[in-house]
């Protein structure tokens, strides 16, 4: 066999010994390819489905089996439900962030569009190294126009997401998109090829050669050959993608009954889609491809199974309804080709006119091999959480550091960004970015949709366990401030080489982590994404669990905002303000003075829980007027946030700091929230609330006049504003 | 009066646009770009997106489309035509409007809220009851209005500026303009003033749920006008 050609698929030799002996002969070159992109990490997730039966995924309002179809769907009552799903697009965002972050948010579009759903929202969770780097500006830049560039084109608006630097991620950036699509519950349709006899349509754009090898890429390191791979990254048209959308959606919602299926070609095209819907029905595909319509000449069988060309789906139209669908799609000006049929034969056979030029059972590339490497836990982590954290002197000027808090990348305003997205078009946008989480309102309904991405890497690193119950808890939290429900979780494991025993610890560590907060919460995965091998030859990137949150609102109109009303009380929520030196574990501040992160996180499930229902609850009784979670930055930069986005002060000169000043401000313990109230009557039911629940609070002041006083710090809102709004630019412009 | 709302390839603000004028109980239909006439009474809307894809320049193809013709024939007859965003960047390409649409200054797309200070002669302006500057986002990459002085200077003797960007207490300077456009200039009318073409979107500044209601001062101040 020839070896070059295995490393092009990625394949290792005891992988191919495999494949010999399913097939019980040598497979010939096309073969090959179908097989190691399907067998790639990317879509067989070899390393990663085997710790998937930790999540927990059924729940009352969930319509879909996770796994099963491109998303996770949502009961939302009325006849309505939500799709969600977030994708990473990692590896082609390192080496062309425009078309990588462009065809990552194509991508994912398009698994909510092939549910029959409208996407109506697109969040990003990104990563970068410090961008004091040239290179990592280039990126940083080149991913958020891609992202810009595709979305606003297409329609759907961006409404949230977040963005995290650490000097782990230079060179391997991380770029997970996340979609929210709606529709009525009896549009849902399936990705599956049913019914022996009906036809196969390739419809959208023509079939190049670009993205070949792009699901292989995704599943290797990054090395210094990475840029020559240039030609596994993909190319976008969102104007077609528009069109596509809207098309399927009509089918979905006008013409339910013309089709048994539709599938998107995402990695490894339409060698994924067709077999992966063959699969899901039990049946067998026959696909010719000299009926594949292509936009280059002379392409071989392999590079037109393999192209990742982007803007196709696969239609699966019931035979008697063929030209029915046809019409449908000329007249959205897509292109519709026959391409092959459903077959009996629980085969894939891939024909080149009339020669038989690949075949074998579908159960072949659909079952890879599974890895459970043996997993260690990396050394480091128990003298980290020894460190004695008190080596940080206690704050001199606790204003000074606030303000450095402010102008620090990880907390700074991120209104540069959002502000190059269309955030607003479908005019369902009740909740704008700026906040905690996104609100969405449902034309028609009272109620509405909360949408988030959440996680800090750092503690994921610190205790990959509690570290990433802390990235659902903190998804849930950013939910639960604007008034909504938590509901469901997707996510994006981005790891690095998973043959490294310290990595697949961090894996299984962090799928259990995810599964302990979910069970707790009630927000079962439905849906989710890994992406691994993400390593360079300087190193790894944090351990990235990226959580994708989604929450109904029971009256989107009512939600809550940061923003408080002058002379609004403010209130620290889920503990007393002065705390221990434990409380700067893993925080912005005590990384920035020590110049390493280190602490143990810690998190109680239980208090969160309650924590959180006391919020709900409060919002109900209409008790409150803002509220915020606290995370990077503690309960400084929280209130420093809603006083900001008030162009209010805040009068709290008299509160107790407790002994470490630096902890109570600025240390980032868990389950903690501001909320706002506008009278002391609702003040007075807030406290007996709190007593009966037994949840810790502190009174901090009032949303008022012209500068910020708490504790010792004293500053003006016009200076915090400079260094805030000035954070990103100052960075991008050295 | 009703509402035909146009639809190209690529354009998404229809829906937005349908909504926003429905909720003022205005009739609307979409006509899709293959169509071309309307009726005499109708209030033709280009509204905003992507029409094919923005490729080549915003709206240098979609003027070709057949129902380009039928906003030409029907502005000739002094039917009511406005033109959002994209649609303000088609009726420029299509020389129906003087002047037009570049590359914002910052070269960055900008989503945000802006104020605007209306002139007063024209249908779709003299009777906004608003005193205060209306707030109406914008959602562009190339909203910079431009034109050669004589064009500008015309335009402002003919008092034919329908908008103009300023901040929240009307200053029309430097600091409240968002893209770059010459004299600040949101939005303008043609000679006869039955053409209105803008950059912010009033179909978003709909309701006070999404943020402002000053949006449907434009579509109340028409309705005033013709009934």
């Amino acid at each position: 066999m020839d070896f070059e050609l295995l490393q092009k698929v990625a394949m290792t030799r005891d992988e191919y010994d495999r494949l010999v002996n399913m097939l019980n002969r040598e497979p010939n070159e096309l073969e090959v390819g179908i097989v190691g992109a399907l067998w790639s990490e990317h879509c067989g997730y070899k390393h990663s489905k085997p710790l998937f039966h930790h999540f927990p995924t059924e729940g009352e309002t969930i319509l879909t089996k996770t796994g099963e179809e491109n998303a996770g769907a949502i009961d939302l009552g009325d006849g309505w439900c939500a799709v969600f799903k977030m994708e990473s697009h990692n590896h082609p965002s390192a080496i062309e962030p425009y078309q990588g972050a462009a065809t990552g948010v194509g991508g994912i579009l398009r698994d909510i569009f092939a549910m029959g759903m409208r996407p109506i929202a697109l969040l990003d969770s990104l990563r970068f190294g410090p961008l004091g780097d040239r290179n990592n500006k280039y990126l940083f830049n080149g991913v958020i126009s891609g992202i810009g560039g595709y979305g606003n084109c297409v329609g759907v608006p961006t409404v949230g997401g977040e963005v995290q630097f650490d000097k782990s991620y230079s060179g391997n950036p991380l770029v997970n998109a996340m979609c929210v699509g709606i529709g009525r519950v009896e549009n849902l349709l399936s990705a599956s090829a049913s019914g022996p006899g009906n036809p196969l349509l390739l419809v959208g754009a023509d079939t190049g050669r670009d993205g070949i090898h792009g699901a292989t890429f995704a599943s290797v390191e990054l090395d210094e050959n990475a840029e020559e791979m240039r030609p596994a990254v993909q190319v976008g048209n969102p104007f077609l993608e528009k069109l596509l959308l809207e098309a399927c959606v009509e089918l979905a919602e006008e013409h339910n009954d013309w089709i048994v299926g539709l599938q998107d070609l995402g990695a490894a095209g339409l060698t994924s889609s067709a077999i992966e819907a063959a699969s899901r029905a039990g049946t067998g595909i026959d696909i010719d491809v000299t009926l594949v319509p292509r936009r280059e000449e002379k392409m071989t069988a392999y590079e037109v199974m393999l192209s990742e060309s982007q803007e196709r789906m696969l239609v699966i139209p019931k035979k008697e309804h063929l030209d029915d669908v046809i019409h449908l799609f000329r007249r959205w000006e897509i292109r519709a080709d026959v391409i092959g049929s459903v077959t009996d034969d629980e085969h894939v056979t891939i024909r080149e006119g009339k020669e038989v030029v690949a075949r074998m059972p579908v159960t072949i590339p659909t079952d890879p091999p599974m890895y459970s490497p043996s997993t260690m836990r990396p050394s480091e982590l128990d003298d980290l959480h020894n460190q004695d954290l008190s080596v940080i002197p206690d704050v001199k000027n606790a204003g000074i550091e606030l303000l450095n808090l402010l102008g620090n990348s990880n907390i700074t305003s991120r209104q540069m960004i959002y502000r190059q997205y269309d955030h607003q078009v479908l005019n369902n946008t009740v909740v704008l970015p700026g906040g905690d989480a996104a609100v969405l309102r449902i034309k028609g309904l009272k109620q509405g949709i909360a949408v988030t991405t959440d996680c800090n890497a750092r503690l994921v690193a610190l205790e990959p366990r509690v570290g990433s119950s802390i990235a659902v808890a903190e998804a849930a939290r950013n939910i639960v401030a604007t008034g909504s429900r938590p509901v469901a979780v997707t996510d994006c494991l981005n790891f690095g080489n998973p043959e490294k025993p310290s990595v697949a610890y961090q894996l299984e560590q962090a799928v259990l982590g995810i599964s302990d907060a979910c069970r707790k919460l009630g927000t079962p995965v439905v849906s989710g994404n890994a992406s691994l091998y993400n390593e360079t030859p300087v190193g790894q990137i944090l351990p990235t669990p990226s959580i994708g949150m989604l929450g109904v609102s029971d009256s989107s109109e009512d939600s809550l905002t940061i923003v408080p009303n002058e002379n609004n009380i403010l209130i620290l929520i889920g503990a007393d303000l002065a705390q221990g030196i434990e409380s700067l574990s893993g925080s912005e501040y005590a990384t920035q003075k020590l110049g390493f992160t280190a602490g143990k996180p810690f998190i109680d499930l239980d208090y969160e829980v309650k924590v959180q229902k006391f919020i709900l609850d409060a919002h109900k009784a209409e008790l409150l007027t803002a509220a915020h979670d606290c995370s990077e930055g503690g309960v400084a930069v929280a209130l420093a946030e809603m006083a900001l986005a008030a162009s209010l002060g805040l009068e709290a000169g008299q509160i107790d700091c407790g002994s470490r000043v630096d902890a109570s401000l600025f240390g980032e313990a868990q389950s903690r929230f501001i909320i706002a109230t506008d009278s002391q009557d609702s003040l007075s039911f807030l406290e007996k609330m709190l007593q009966d629940s037994d949840i810790s609070f502190s009174v901090i002041g009032l949303a008022h006049g012209e500068r910020f006083q708490l504790g010792p710090i004293d500053l003006s809102i016009s200076e915090m504003r400079e260094e805030y709004e000035e954070g990103l630019h100052r960075l991008l412009d050295s | 009066m009703k509402a035909a709302v146009v639809v190209f390839p690529g354009t998404w603000s229809d829906g937005d646009c349908t909504w926003a004028l429905q909720n003022i109980g205005i009739d609307v239909r979409k006509v899709w770009h293959r169509e071309s006439s309307f009726a005499k009474d109708e209030l033709v809307v280009l509204p905003g997106g992507f029409s094919y894809g923005d490729y080549l320049r915003c709206g240098a193809i979609a003027q070709f489309s057949p129902v380009i013709e039928g906003v030409r024939s029907h502005a000739a007859k002094g039917g009511l035509v406005i033109g959002i965003c994209n649609g303000f960047q088609i009726l420029c390409e299509s020389g129906l409007l003087p002047g037009a649409l570049v590359r914002n200054k910052s070269l960055q797309f900008r989503c945000e809220d802006t104020y605007l200070i209306p002139g007063s002669n024209s249908p779709f302006t003299k009777n906004i009851k608003s005193n205060h500057a209306l707030q109406i986002p914008i959602s562009h990459g190339e909203g910079n209005y431009y034109a050669d002085e004589q064009t500008l200077d015309l335009l402002e003797e003919q008092d034919r500026i329908a908008f103009q960007y300023s901040n929240s207490i009307g200053d029309v300077d430097q600091n409240s303009n968002p893209n770059g456009s010459s004299r600040n200039i949101a939005g303008i009318i043609n000679d006869r003033g039955n053409v209105l073409g803008m950059m912010p979107h009033p179909e978003r500044a709909c309701e006070q749920l999404l943020g402002s209601e000053d949006g449907n001062q434009i579509w109340l101040s028409l309705l005033e006008e013709y009934l």
